[in-house]
């Protein structure tokens, strides 16, 4: 049951080489293992979205996803979004503009989910991010602040005047 | 009361740096080197005698430090209880629950057992090489069949299910009801489900044993509480544990209990000399972590031909769970907010605590006070209906008014204090509702559907909300000879913002920069007593206290500056870092060079006159609550095929006096608005009649998401309150109160051709079309 495997992977675009259990998912893999912490976890069953993470610009619940299966892949977390200079991305920037966090629990995974679904849908309508986002539960919100965090970030990314 | 250079404008929170980026400190990313972790042992049943436990084989799995029963930790602990229940005449059972469960389980989760090991994953495994023997006992899965006369015991020793009983009561009730020939009765099943918080409960200890000192972080919304009760179960020093309260990724009421599990990982941790974490998953959570539940109420309501209230009578059974883990706050609250947004001349309601085989029932955020909301409202749409009156003005015929302010009521806290309705315009924040979602217009609207073949309706629900519990909250603030200022409050951070509020508060007296205030929540070494979060109350109690404190800073900033400039204190203002002259802003002195000179030097007089120490701390005392109150109107259309409820508009218009943070208050509204939209269609925890729960997963037990979220329009007004010098009332709970209530009458209404009658929540598409359809079509 306790297993191991070597495995290496690239994440927040650096190379990471660690032992992990075979039965360890990738979530506690980067939390316990690697130390990045910013990854959530909220349900362990796939539901709330906390922990979703970026697997090949992918988002993935890192719950559902074993360690070993990221080996020879490129993991982005909440902590590689920002700019080396601490920069906020264009996403973190509007939901501190527009209050889209609360207790911040649930945000690492909204952003990440966000992050796919705005490179793929630069202009989206209102409808479009509550459906990207119906797979992450925030408690404290109620949606509406991170819906317009995500619409206001849309347009910074398209370069239009916010 | 106007914006000031911070307070009352929608500034930066102070919490988001490090959220954003994913370097918030939450329990779960505590860990100290060499930290072991623990799993539970849960019980699979909901009542059974435990005949034998044998962890010989989990205790020799490689990996497994220790795996502890009640009998292990039994002479550490002064007490195997929790003794933790608030006052009240009205218990008939002590129902104090044990630290781990050694003969007897009363619910299912209750934890018998601790596996102490060097992972997660291993102590998991250890625990399924637990042995145990139970001895199946009948269960008590519901409350009313709970107090039935042959009802088995949910706990074999006891006499009986009751746990508590008492009556609120005023006027001359018999008489009213007597007098009067408009009675309507009502028999309401409410439900309300858990809390959760996204992040779940979980505890890290850590034991220096270089100076035998604990420190403890715990997801709890009462640190000062815990620190009380870890001391006494573990007959420690006080000044040997410290007990944090790291990020919270929620509260909502149950991280407000003490729980078994924050005593037992404290305890691993001295006796194992290792530092050790527990934290709980989403399953255990549905299991373990205190909730809200079932209330039958059976509720009648006396009024004159006018549709005047004369009165209301009744009784509630409350489900209470296995134990008691806070008190009867719950029904209580719920009965206390029954009547409070109207003038109700007479009152009697009896309210019965029905011990069940489930876990315990302690506050869900508005605790108890929708369901208390509810109650009233449904009575007040049945009147409105058999009276032949519109349901908005049968509501403001009996609203409390502007003119009644302070309105006592004969009501009384839990503590005792008067019920006095402090400030407030109730039928003109009903009447903003009802303009904004046009509530004149609807019935042309709903004709014009209804020939369309759309089956839409409107509801409409007002509260009031006692906010701010007492008696106070602790606050210091402290200028450093940095310059820096630091505050420190009991109060415990969940995501509301509070460092946010506090730093805005204070700086608002000392120099406007957010950027210099350092603000420490939650944790007991930095404030030496604090009540903590609950009761929306956070805002009120500290807010106070730091505006109070800030102001006795700035005084002696002023008076130092004063002597060290040669200017008169009403000369100077506070800018950023520095005191200057009006006027002459080169004429300066820093708040570092004053806070140095305030520390004072061997020999020296303190300039200023006002002692050493550049610093106050405050406990402002409020006794009595503010009462905030509130509007919900919703509209819905209901599907007649499938029960499903779309809420096509929802408008909230409330007053909680000034607001500090106008888009922080839309914040906490938008989220107890979520919560009560689920409270209303959505969430129910769910038990079989052997009271196994049967909805432990998020996907069975179904939470708002973006998608189900209506359009939402929040609608202000600022009735400041007397009773604190920021005129603020508390706006943590307020969303969820009257949604449910709104929600409900609007899907009544919706369905009205149909002759419906709401009487429940939550109201799943199975109980509409129960209610379009009561007679499945082949059954008959």
């Amino acid at each position: 049951m306790s297993e191991t495997r070597r495995i290496t992977l690239i994440v927040n675009g650096e190379h990471r080489e660690a032992e992990t259990p075979v039965r360890q998912h990738l979530a506690d893999f980067l939390r316990g293992t690697l130390g990045l912490t910013g990854t959530h976890v909220g349900c362990e069953h796939g539901v709330c979205g906390a922990c979703t993470v970026l697997v090949d610009g992918h988002a993935v619940r890192a719950c559902l996803m074993l360690a070993v299966q990221a080996a020879g892949h490129e993991v982005t977390t909440v902590e590689g979004l920002s700019l080396a200079d601490g920069t906020l991305h264009p996403l973190q920037q509007a939901f501190c503009d527009h209050h889209g966090l609360q207790c911040g629990f649930c945000t690492p995974g909204m952003l990440t989910t966000l992050v796919e679904f705005l490179a793929e849908h630069p202009a989206p309508s209102e409808e479009e991010v509550r459906l990207a986002i119906s797979g992450n539960i925030c408690r404290c919100t109620g949606y509406d602040s991170i819906v317009a965090a995500a619409l206001a970030a849309a347009r910074a990314l398209r370069g239009d005047a916010a | 009361m106007n914006a000031g250079r911070l307070v009352g404008r929608d500034v930066a929170r102070v919490e988001d740096a490090a959220l954003i980026r994913g370097r918030g400190r939450f329990v779960d990313d505590i860990a100290p080197a060499g930290l072991v972790h623990v799993a539970f042992l849960r019980s699979p049943h909901a009542h059974a005698r435990i005949l034998r436990i044998d962890v010989a084989v989990a205790r020799a799995l490689p990996g497994v430090h220790a795996v502890l029963l009640l009998d292990d930790l039994r002479p550490h602990l002064t007490d195997t209880r929790l003794v933790v229940a608030l006052p009240s005449p009205s218990y008939r059972l002590d129902l104090h629950r044990p630290v781990l469960a050694e003969t007897e389980v009363v619910h299912v989760g209750e934890a018998l057992a601790v596996v102490i090991a060097e992972s997660r994953y291993l102590a998991e495994d250890a625990l399924a090489l637990i042995e145990v023997e139970y001895e199946p006992l009948p269960a008590v899965a519901d409350c009313d069949n709970a107090l039935a006369p042959d009802a088995p015991p949910a706990h074999s020793w006891a006499s009986s299910n009751l746990a508590a009983e008492m009556t609120v009561a005023y006027g001359d009730v018999e008489a009213v009801f007597a007098a009067t020939p408009h009675r309507f009765a009502e028999t309401l099943h409410i439900h309300r489900g858990g809390s959760h918080s996204m992040e779940c409960r979980g505890v890290v200890a850590l034991h220096d044993v270089v100076e035998d000192r604990l420190t403890v972080w715990s997801s709890t919304q009462t640190p000062h509480t815990a620190k009380r009760l870890i001391c006494d179960l573990l007959g420690m020093d006080e000044t040997r544990l410290r007990v944090v309260t790291p990020d919270l990724g929620g509260g909502f009421g149950p991280k407000l209990i003490f729980y078994p599990e924050e005593v037992v990982v404290a305890l691993a941790a001295r006796l194992l000399g290792r530092p050790v974490k527990w934290i709980e998953d989403r399953q255990e959570h549905f299991v373990s972590t205190t909730q809200e539940r079932d209330q039958t109420w059976r509720v009648e309501l006396a009024t004159d031909a006018e549709g005047h209230i004369l009165g209301v009578r009744g009784d509630l059974v409350h489900d209470h769970g296995a134990w008691t883990a806070r008190g009867v706050n719950v029904p209580q609250g719920a009965v206390a907010a029954m009547p409070l947004a109207y003038v109700v001349p007479a009152f009697r309601m009896t309210i019965r605590a029905a011990v069940t085989n489930k876990v315990p029932v302690t506050p869900v955020r508005g605790a108890g006070q929708p369901q208390g909301v509810f109650a009233m409202e449904r009575l007040l749409d049945r009147a409105a209906r058999e009276l032949g009156l519109d349901r908005a003005e049968i509501r403001r015929r009996n609203l409390v008014s502007a003119e009644h302010m302070p309105y006592a009521t004969p009501l009384k806290t839990r503590g005792g204090i008067p019920v006095t309705l402090d400030s407030g315009d109730y039928p003109r924040c009903q009447q903003m509702a009802l303009d904004e979602i046009g509530w004149a217009g609807f019935a042309e609207r709903q004709r014009v559907a209804l020939a369309e073949g759309r089956y839409i309706g409107i509801g409409v629900a007002n509260y009031v909300e006692g906010t701010g519990r007492g008696p106070f909250e602790h606050v210091s603030v402290r200028v450093e000879p940095s310059g820096r200022i630091m505050v420190a409050t009991g109060a415990a951070a969940m995501g509301q913002s509070t460092r946010t509020m506090l730093a805005q508060i204070v700086a608002e007296q000392l120099g406007a920069n957010m950027a210099n205030v350092e603000v420490i929540t939650g944790d007991t070494a930095a404030a030496p007593i604090g009540i903590g979060g609950s009761n929306s109350r956070q805002a009120v109690l500290a807010g106070s206290s730091a505006h109070v404190a800030a102001l006795k800073v700035r005084e002696k900033v002023l008076a130092i500056a004063g002597e060290m400039l040669e200017v008169a204190m009403g000369d100077l203002e506070i800018e950023d870092k520095v005191v200057r002259v009006k006027g002459a802003p080169g004429h300066s002195v820093t708040l570092a060079s004053i806070a140095r000179a305030a520390a004072g030097q061997p020999g020296f007089v303190i300039p200023g006159g006002r002692g050493p120490g550049l610093a106050a701390s405050e406990e402002v005392v409020i006794d009595a609550m503010a009462y905030a109150n509130g509007t919900a109107a919703a509209e819905v259309e209901v599907d007649i095929e499938t029960g499903a409820v779309t809420i096509t508009r929802l408008v909230f218009s409330h007053d909680c006096g000034r607001a500090l943070h106008p888009r922080i208050v839309d914040g906490q509204l938008m989220g107890g608005i979520a919560h009560g939209i689920g409270n209303a269609l959505y969430e129910h925890m769910r038990f079989d009649d052997q009271a196994q729960p049967i909805s432990t997963t998020l996907a069975d037990y179904l939470l708002v998401t973006a998608t189900e979220m209506p359009p939402v329009r929040i609608l202000h007004m600022h009735s400041p309150t007397p009773l604190n010098p920021l005129g603020i009332k508390g706006v943590g709970e307020a969303g969820v109160i009257p949604i449910p209530a709104a929600i409900a009458a609007a899907v009544e209404d919706a369905l009205s051709p149909f002759d419906a009658h709401v009487c429940r929540v939550p109201l799943s598409p199975v109980d509409v079309i129960a209610m379009i359809d009561p007679v499945p079509e082949g059954s008959a």
